[in-house]
């Protein structure tokens, strides 16, 4: 029998499938028995009111929590069909292959160049002249190459908010990831910053899988091309962003897009 | 809309647009109304008045028109809010050409009268003001609807619209036969052919209306689809 993907149109090749996924704070139930299952190279937004878990879902894709040790998720999520929760694979790897990027610029303390290197650095062995392509060609990515390619040796902290956002997101991109994981990424930006980020995130996703989490419904609607609903750690509803927005299947889907939740 | 939005704005901003399109509705009823009496009893007067209203239908399409895409630009509404101010902008155009239907009629009035018509027309006006009792009723029915956001009165509305067209058939026949009978009818008969056809149109933006409450209230496109269609969608 065919497996069901609710609310993802068929055509589509699964690149994340998550299943009966649960995740506890301590004792605190965070993520009920979420099942979804993520198309490769769209663009998927998670949206719902603070606390419904999804930055949670989104920091188990490349196990962010395992940094802290109260946090435990039970469950499948398979990426490419290999389980990443219970894989042995070395967590470095998975980042690798899974990059994210945060609410806050977070660039390194260093040079342009080198916050876009450093990565690079720990899983490929390049020489001087193919990191200095790698470097180019992520900066380019990123849409920023042409804004710092005279002052690639300055600080990556001199730059603007939105510029830092777009080197993070260089930064990511440098280490050739499948997917890409955005948590809030425009939310510290301004209305012109954001909207270069959404626009390189339409251009991220000819070559990969975008997750992004925002509080900004409208961002979901202009740059997404699923979107998941979620609320108090239950995944509500999974559907094409045009659905989601236009028509959507739950009465409390349309509650919180419409605004009238609460 | 029964349910509240998180801000209480936005909330008086739609059940306002909403109350002005009822108003616009109200004001086009009236007129085709008034059209109607301008026509039964020759009143030239009540004519003019049909046509002074246009103005204040325009002016109100103008203004909801105004309102909506300031609403759209502001609250970038989502779902069922998406659904009716899209429906509104639709809704009001047909309004607008009921009002436009009524100034058709009342111009007509105005030509019979001046033709000298009045005295020794024997026409059947008493059927046409059976067609547009149909007619005025099937519109002030698609406006309770909307008020109430009913699909089950929307649905009775895209049923009963078929009655109106048989009437119009029904006339139509009548009118050829005045015709045929007595030439020095032509002229005035082709005149209550239009108007009957103005008429049958007030039934056919009922319907439109009616069409755009069932897309408000579940989001589904029922225009073009036949009415046992919709009937097994509402189920």
């Amino acid at each position: 029998m065919m497996e069901t993907k609710p609310g993802i149109s068929e055509n589509e090749t699964i690149k994340i499938s998550v299943k009966n996924l649960n995740f506890y704070y301590g004792k605190f139930h965070a993520l009920k028995d979420i099942s979804l299952e993520i198309p490769e190279k769209k663009v998927t937004a998670f949206i719902g009111p603070s606390g419904c878990g999804k930055s949670t879902l989104l920091r188990t894709f490349n196990r962010m929590f395992e940094l802290y040790p109260e946090q435990r998720a039970e469950g499948e999520i398979l990426i490419d069909g290999e389980d990443v929760i219970r894989s042995k694979v070395d967590i470095s790897l998975i980042r690798a292959k899974v990059g994210m990027v945060f609410q806050k610029p977070t660039p390194f303390p260093m040079s342009i160049y080198e916050n876009i290197a450093f990565g690079v650095r720990l899983f490929e062995k390049l020489t001087r002249v193919e990191m200095d392509e790698r470097v180019e060609w992520a900066l380019k990515k990123g849409a920023l190459w042409t804004e710092v390619k005279d002052k690639l040796h300055q600080s990556g902290s001199g730059l603007s908010g939105g510029q830092q956002q777009r080197l993070c997101i260089a930064r990511a991109v440098a280490i050739k990831p499948e997917i890409l994981l955005l948590d809030e990424p425009c939310s510290a930006l301004d209305p012109i910053s954001t909207g270069k980020i959404e626009e390189l995130i339409h251009e991220l996703k000819s070559d990969y899988t975008v997750l992004i989490v925002t509080h900004n419904m409208q961002q979901a609607a202009r740059c997404s091309d699923y979107t998941a609903y979620m609320y108090l750690g239950d995944l509500m509803e999974v559907g094409a962003t045009s659905d989601i927005f236009m028509k959507p299947k739950r009465k409390e889907t349309e509650d919180y897009i419409t605004g009238r939740f609460g | 809309m029964t349910e509240k939005h998180l801000s209480a704005q936005f909330d008086a901003e739609l059940s306002g647009i909403s109350t002005r399109v009822l108003e616009m509705g109200g004001l086009v009823e009236s007129q085709v109304a008034q059209a109607i009496y301008a026509l039964t009893n020759f009143s030239e007067a009540t004519a003019a008045q049909v046509l002074a209203r246009e103005e204040t239908v325009n002016a109100a399409e103008v203004e909801i028109d105004r309102d909506l895409s300031r609403i759209l630009a502001r609250r970038q509404p989502t779902a069922r809010d998406l659904r009716l101010l899209i429906a509104i902008s639709k809704s009001i155009a047909n309004l607008e050409r009921v009002g436009d239907e009524a100034a058709r009629i009342a111009r007509t009035v105005q030509r019979l009268i001046s033709a000298g018509m009045s005295s020794r027309l024997r026409l059947p006006v008493e059927d046409l003001k059976f067609e547009s009792d149909l007619a005025i009723a099937l519109l002030r029915k698609a406006l309770d609807a909307f008020a109430r956001l009913d699909v089950d009165k929307a649905l009775e509305v895209l049923k009963q619209d078929d009655q109106i067209d048989q009437e119009f058939e029904g006339l139509m026949r009548k009118l050829i036969t005045f015709m045929m009978e007595d030439p020095r009818t032509i002229s005035s008969s082709i005149d209550l052919v239009f108007v009957a056809k103005a008429i049958e149109r007030v039934g056919d933006h009922a319907k439109n209306l009616a069409e755009q409450i069932i897309y408000i209230v579940k989001g589904t496109d029922v225009r073009h689809s036949s009415v046992e269609a919709v009937e097994t969608l509402m189920r």
